[in-house]
């Protein structure tokens, strides 16, 4: 696993790399992997590291010189699909996708494409909330991507080939890939979408060279199974537990960690009485052979679609005077966590937004429900409301600040509004949809705002996961899908749906520097350096946008 | 076609509320499709085929959610329903739509005449002092010259009566005070963690920086009066009419 390491030390680390000249190609081992943090000039994974912290431990950009950032160059998509990519920079090469799946070789200093591979997908698929993707993974010379059609392609990225084609799941039954791969050891591991279509979800690897599938953990036990007895009848079948976001890794457990999406049909749980294991769980799973080891539900029995997409954040921190490996989880339903990520033992709980349908824990760390926070066929008003106190969008922690940082949805709720629901395969199957005044970003995205803020606003919040209390709060107008980047010079980056790209003080919540990127930021930051030189990357609106400081 | 075929095949009552919901962003969109696709046969009111009301949910059979879904964006052979190039997703903002419709109930004032309601407008209402009608009147309130495609009858009325009652998000109304100390109250067009947009009262179109302001916020009340005692109800029924039969360039 990735080590924390001391500041000083870490100066040092990064004067070394930064000081390098351009790195020379080289496959991208495990261990490299393993030791991602100690190459901060690259991006290897979707969020970074194994850790998933999105915190960049590149110092060339301050407090201080960050008001001197200017735009370097721009890579304007082709598509107006939402731009939800996270790139990877590897060895002085950058690699994304403009929706749904086309991959895109770029230099990192210029924007200039070396190639791009257009896969075409299936008109068959019929992915829930746009047809988007969220990157690349890579292993050795060879890239892989999940596509809307829920095949895993695995590409060249010398030449942009495509090395071989695996299929997933039937995109006519509404499976989907939308998340970045991620890769361990000599597999390459993915799950599917499809929460609002009655799939059954599931977790798959597949041998990097070959796309011959390794494992398969279905995220709704089948019969004989533990926790098939959480649904009711045949419920299971048609259970939804989609995933849709990218994995983290503890090498020293050897357990993968993924979040699983909402039990089907969303809203109405009548069909499937029961906790609904592991729908809007956290699964802990053996790498080598996906078996499960523990887990843990945030929301049993979910008809809010809560889901539990967020990317699982390790972090090894001091819990209550005792060094401790834990993962650190905003859930969209409200709640800020604390797990222990070696047992999956809950640790702390506590809302970072308005909740109104549970009001504690008890001791085993099952949420305790208020009494009528139920959707019904007049509704019920809820918070958080559909989309969550946060969402997929990354959240960051800084090992430098200690400090646990969400992209929030404050002041949001929704009207639950319970109706029937009936199987049908490839249609939705999610029993009517929530009414709120925000809508997701694939509908309600606009250029205009004029909500009051009690209507709900956006914010980035800073937690101090030792006590779940909020250090501080940066607030803006509109809602944000946007993620959030640290770097070990305690710059917080990140934006929202208003179309800013910002930098705040990851200290204070200062705001430090912005600039209008003129489209939704529905991804995270990423930051990389090129002959010593610091960079950082969003994708927004239609286009990917880098800056730099000013020479 | 067959107006008889079409009836046969939908004309019936369904309970469109039990089935999915959609965000009032999903609904004005739906609703911006259903003006777009169906009310020239339709109608605004969704009525205006004898024996459909699809406000009310009245075809000629009962439907689910996904049935009128699959109708929309198929069309029904043989009938002058034809097909429409919609995603599901966009075909069910306009059930949806069509949903708040049936919840909603009708007009108190009556039948009136657009002619006589014109001249209200122009004259005793001195609506034009706020709002427009194509090329004629002020932009400070609600440009009016498509609402009769906008908004149904039900709903102007309540405007005109009551018009704080219901003041949608794009029609707020906003203050602000400049560090200079000038006070500007304006339709508030766009608000972000940066700058304001307005329109103020001599219909400039003004951006601020907040850093700029010492000052700013909505006001809660409509800047309209209510005209429940300044016209006859023959009068309030003419003004109607003729705000229904706005439909636009």
């Amino acid at each position: 696993m990735n080590r924390t390491f001391s500041t000083p030390a870490l100066v040092l680390l990064i004067a070394a790399a930064a000081s390098l000249p351009a790195p020379l190609r080289a496959q991208v081992t495990f261990d490299r992997m393993l030791n991602a943090a100690k190459e901060p000039q690259n991006w290897l994974t979707y969020s970074g590291t194994y850790m998933s912290q999105r915190y960049s431990p590149l110092t060339q950009i301050t407090p201080r010189n960050v008001k001197n950032l200017e735009q370097q160059w721009v890579f304007q998509a082709r598509s107006l699909e939402k731009f939800e990519a996270t790139p990877l920079v590897v060895d002085g090469i950058m690699y994304t996708v403009q929706a749904p799946n086309e991959v895109i070789a770029l230099d990192p200093i210029s924007g200039r494409v070396f190639w791009a591979y257009s896969y075409s997908p299936s008109p068959l698929s019929r992915p829930c909330c746009g047809r988007v993707n969220r990157g690349v993974a890579i292993a050795g010379d060879t890239l892989f991507m999940g596509t809307i059609d829920a095949h895993l392609v695995a590409i060249d990225a010398k030449s942009g080939r495509p090395l071989w084609n695996t299929v997933v799941a039937k995109p006519e039954a509404g499976y989907a890939i939308t998340h970045a791969p991620l890769v361990i050891k000599d597999k390459v591991i993915v799950g599917v979408a499809g929460g609002e279509y009655g799939i059954r979800g599931f977790i798959s690897a597949y041998d990097v060279k070959t796309g011959k599938e390794a494992w398969r953990f279905n995220t709704i036990p089948g019969p004989g199974e533990p926790g098939h007895e959480t649904w009711k009848g045949d419920s299971w079948k048609t259970g939804g537990a989609s995933v849709w976001m990218t994995g983290s890794y503890d090498s020293d457990l050897n357990l993968t960690y993924w979040g699983i999406g909402n039990a089907g049909p969303d809203y109405n749980g009548d069909l499937r009485e029961g906790d609904n294991l592991y729908s809007s769980s956290v699964v802990a799973l053996d790498a080598d052979t996906g078996k499960i080891k523990w887990y843990y539900q945030f929301s049993p029995h979910d008809e809010f679609d809560y889901d539990a997409v967020q990317v699982p954040v390790l972090a090894d921190i001091i819990w209550q005077g005792v060094p401790r490996r834990v993962m650190l989880w905003a859930n969209r339903n409200g709640f800020f966590y604390v797990l222990d990520r070696s047992t999956g033992q809950f640790l702390l709980g506590k809302p970072f937004v308005e909740v109104n349908w549970a009001n504690g824990f008890d001791e085993k760390g099952r949420p305790m429900r208020v009494a009528g926070k139920v959707p019904t066929a007049e509704g019920t008003v809820i918070f958080p409301g559909n989309q969550g106190g946060t969402n997929w969008y990354s959240p960051s922690f800084s090992p430098h600040t200690g400090l646990f940082y969400i992209p929030t949805w404050a002041n949001y709720s929704s009207l639950y509004i319970k109706t029937e629901a009936e199987y049908e395969e490839g249609r939705r199957f999610v029993g009517t949809s929530p009414r709120s005044l925000i809508g997701g970003a694939n509908g309600g995205a606009s250029k205009i705002n004029t909500r009051k803020e009690d209507e709900g606003y956006g914010a980035v919040r800073a937690i101090d996961p030792a006590t779940g209390e909020r250090k501080w709060e940066f607030k803006m107008n509109d809602v944000t899908d946007a993620g959030i980047l640290t770097t070990a010079s305690d710059v917080l980056f990140s934006g929202g749906r208003e179309g800013y790209f910002y930098a705040l003080d990851a200290r204070n919540g200062e705001l430090l520097w912005r600039a209008n990127v003129g489209g939704l930021v529905a991804s995270g930051p990423i930051s990389y350096a090129i002959n010593g030189r610091q960079y950082v990357a969003i994708s927004a609106g239609n286009s990917l946008f880098v800056y730099a400081l000013r020479e | 076609m067959s107006r008889v075929s079409l009836l046969l095949f939908i004309c019936a009552s369904i309970t469109l509320e039990a089935q999915h919901s959609y965000t009032p962003d999903d609904i004005a969109e739906g609703g911006r499709l259903f003006r777009a696709n169906c009310v020239l046969c339709h109608g605004p009111e969704g009525d205006q085929i004898p024996g459909i009301d699809l406000g009310h949910g009245k075809f000629r059979q009962t439907y689910s959610e996904e049935a009128l879904i699959k109708i929309i964006q198929a069309g029904i052979p043989g009938t002058a329903m034809p097909p429409h190039n919609l995603q599901d997703f966009q075909a069910g903002t306009i059930v949806g739509y069509l949903r708040t419709m049936a919840t909603a109930g009708h007009t108190v004032s009556g039948n009136g005449n657009a002619v006589r309601g014109k001249a209200v407008f122009e004259g005793k209402g001195g609506c034009t002092a706020c709002h427009r009608v194509g090329a004629t009147g002020s932009l400070t309130g609600p440009d009016l010259t498509d609402v009769g495609a906008q908004r149904r009858a039900l709903e102007i009325e309540q405007s005109v009566l009551d018009p704080d009652a219901e003041i949608l998000p794009q029609n707020r109304t906003y203050r602000i005070t400049t560090k200079a100390g000038e006070t500007i109250t304006g339709r508030l067009l766009n608000i972000d963690s940066f700058t304001v947009q307005l329109l103020d009262s001599k219909e400039r179109l003004l951006s601020f920086s907040k850093a700029d302001l010492q000052a700013s916020a909505f006001l809660d009340k409509s800047p309209m009066p209510s005209y429940r005692d300044k016209l006859s109800s023959q009068e309030l029924a003419d003004l109607i009419a003729y705000l229904v039969s706005l439909k636009g360039i």
